[in-house]
């Protein structure tokens, strides 16, 4: 969402249900109950099919519908063992080590783009002057710029450094690590997860930042002990969200590690793989559902804080 | 056969330095929380935005400010940024046959799958909305929203997959007519511009779940005693939903409209995984990287980063102040 509607939507999201009251009664509820389990049916048939089809032999995928699976049941875990435990970094066998550069790009371009946020946002919100207001709503408009305005430039910037005249104010950055990836991912982040913050962190008790300050606590203090703690939920919330999108990002990942096996994670091999439909079949089924695991573990188990950072806003990029 | 043991020592060893990477950002930062939290007096409110603020404002202006100005920039230029070329590289936009397809693919997708998922979305909210164990629908209709659009790709394959109909298919959609009695189904992937539509409907799949949980938890904001109002003046059914609840929650509706909107707009990992863009697929967030990256032209690439910027612009503008206006009337 262009983000605006944390303040907005945030109190519909957390409004406790009603119990449904007789007014409400329903009209051919049968019906209406048909159709819904027949769309959610709908809905997960083409994500069951895979399922299916990565637990079946790769010559079984190839030559049958996954459907048929049900007449003879023909069970294997060959494609996620292959998938797992099959060559080394910078191979092309199996997605072992794909899968580690995913981790390895999440981590840190989930953990550090927040807290550069957080920080930005305490003092936007708390440590005001004159101009914090032009800075925050510059960063909000800031969300209208596509990344695709910006990657020409970037990855100019990345192999070059930058210079003025013959000063090198920036140095390149090292090709084939992840550094360009992480860098990128935080400043793309940023942008929403400073309004989003700033928000929740701006409505912080004005009584609690005073006493801490009477106290003769600084401003670091105060946005550590009190700050931090107080704003979890919204942190939570947002760490979700940069997570999955860090995650499933391919445009990021193939343009700055693109071509680079020792740093692509797993979105850019699995596309790349995809392209070549039938050429590993069985890497495709099961890597896609290795690819998702963590996301929908996510998903599954978080899913409050994930239906709430939803209602905030959710769409950036 | 276990991982090998050269790729497991390899994986730690990565993760390791990653680690390491955040740790010591991390006590870095801590370090400088320490020291400049010993500033006093005058000087403490200067340093305290100088550690808070400047970082996040560095890299903005590195990563999103300097670069944006630059593309614009670019997109007056020739292939290698060298040569100024006034307005070619729009004109060639506008005029070039294949990236006119292209702009026509982008507006096909910005209107359909929006408009669709935003409908269905709305159905599926006003049909749970009274019933038991909807949270269950609600996650399975939600769940394709925090898989990739890589992974959906790789998931709409199978069914969209085509076989010859004298072979067995493994394609869902193939199976689906052969049964129905449609013997020879096309190659659905590179029949346009059907092709289209059959990547929309994967993008409207991600959505709908989005368009569902936002539109249900405003219907649920619907005060009973407006509903109850309603239904003693002999609202009901379709009625009660047309000229009560849709009003009611007008202004949510739009923001998922647009919000859907600009999602399609940078649409591009679906183009780039199903087809790479060809079969007159291609749209213009897939064209850019394409014309970037693979024809090596960051004249042509700059200008249609700069078409997507306009076309994101409005659409983002427009739902700031649908939110202003509804932030008002609370």
């Amino acid at each position: 969402m262009s983000a605006g509607a944390l303040s907005a939507d945030t109190a519909t999201a957390t409004a406790p249900e009603r119990p449904v009251k007789a007014v409400r009664k329903s009209l051919g509820r049968p019906l209406i109950t048909a159709a819904v389990v027949a769309l959610a049916v709908l809905w997960t048939i083409p994500t069951f099919g895979l399922l299916i089809s990565s637990l079946r032999p790769a010559r079984d995928v190839v030559n049958t519908g996954w459907w048929t699976f049900f007449g003879h049941p023909h069970f294997t875990l060959a494609n996620y063992h292959d998938v797992l435990f099959k060559s080394g970094f910078g191979g092309t066998g199996g997605l072992f080590p794909f899968l580690v550069n995913s981790l390895a790009i999440t981590i840190p371009g989930t953990l550090i783009p927040i807290t550069i946020a957080a920080m930005a946002a305490y003092s936007l919100a708390w440590v005001r002057f004159r101009g914090s207001d032009a800075i925050f709503f510059t960063v909000f408009a800031l969300q209208v710029v596509p990344l695709q305005m910006t990657l020409i430039p970037l990855l100019r910037l990345y192999t070059h450094g930058a210079h003025i005249g013959s000063v090198q104010i920036l140095p390149s950055l090292p090709k084939g690590t992840y550094y360009p990836v992480w860098i990128s991912h935080t400043m793309f982040g940023l942008p929403l997860a400073i309004f989003l913050l700033h928000n929740f962190i701006s409505r912080l008790p004005a009584d609690l930042m005073e006493a801490a300050k009477i106290d003769g606590a600084s401003h670091f203090r105060i946005f550590r002990t009190i700050v931090l703690p107080l704003s979890t939920p919204a942190l939570a919330s947002l760490a979700i969200f940069q997570f999955l999108w860090v995650w499933n990002d391919l445009l990021v990942a193939i343009t700055f590690a693109g071509g680079q096996n020792k740093v692509l994670p797993l979105t850019g091999r699995l596309a790349q793989l995809n392209g070549q439909f039938g050429a590993h079949p069985e890497l495709l089924t099961a890597g896609a559902f290795v690819s998702m695991l963590l996301p929908l573990v996510v998903f599954f188990s978080l899913q409050r804080y994930f239906v709430r950072g939803l209602l905030a806003g959710s769409v950036k990029g | 056969m276990l991982v090998p043991a050269s790729t497991f020592s390899d994986s730690a060893a990565k993760l390791g330095n990653v680690l390491e990477v955040v740790a010591v950002f991390f006590a870095v930062l801590l370090l400088i929380f320490y020291v400049a939290g010993k500033a006093s007096g005058k000087l403490e409110k200067p340093i305290a935005i100088l550690v808070f603020l400047v970082p996040a404002v560095l890299l903005l202006l590195i990563g999103l400010i300097i670069p944006a100005i630059r593309t614009f920039y670019y997109s007056f230029y020739g292939a290698t940024s060298v040569k100024s070329v006034g307005f070619d590289n729009y004109k060639w936009a506008f005029t070039t046959p294949a990236i006119q397809t292209v702009l026509k693919n982008t507006l096909l997708w910005i209107i359909v799958a929006p408009v669709l998922a935003t409908a269905l979305g709305l159905t599926i909210a006003l049909m749970v909305d009274r019933m038991k164990h909807q949270a269950i629908v609600k996650s399975l209709i939600f769940m394709p929203m925090v898989i990739s659009f890589v992974g959906a790709s790789i998931i709409w394959n199978f069914v969209y997959n085509y076989r010859d109909s004298s072979q067995p298919q493994i394609g869902l959609l193939s199976k689906v007519v052969i049964t129905l009695g449609w013997k020879h189904p096309p190659n659905w992937i590179l029949s346009s511009p059907l092709n289209n539509f059959l990547l929309i409907v994967i993008m409207i799949w991600i959505q709908t779940g989005f368009a569902m949980v936002v539109l249900s938890a405003a219907l649920k904001s619907v005060p009973d005693e407006i509903i109850e109002a309603a239904r003693v003046d002999g609202a009901h059914g379709f009625r009660l939903f047309s000229s009560v609840q849709i009003p009611m929650i007008r202004s949510t509706l739009v923001v998922v409209l647009t919000t859907i909107m600009i999602a399609t707009l940078k649409v591009f990992d679906i183009v780039r995984t199903m087809t790479g863009g060809n079969f007159k697929t291609s749209v213009v967030a897939n064209e850019m990287y394409n014309q970037t990256f693979v024809q090596f032209n960051n004249g042509h690439g700059s200008a249609l980063a700069v078409i997507l910027f306009l076309g994101v612009t409005p659409l983002v503008a427009y739902n700031v102040i649908q939110l202003r206006k509804e932030r008002a009337t609370r």
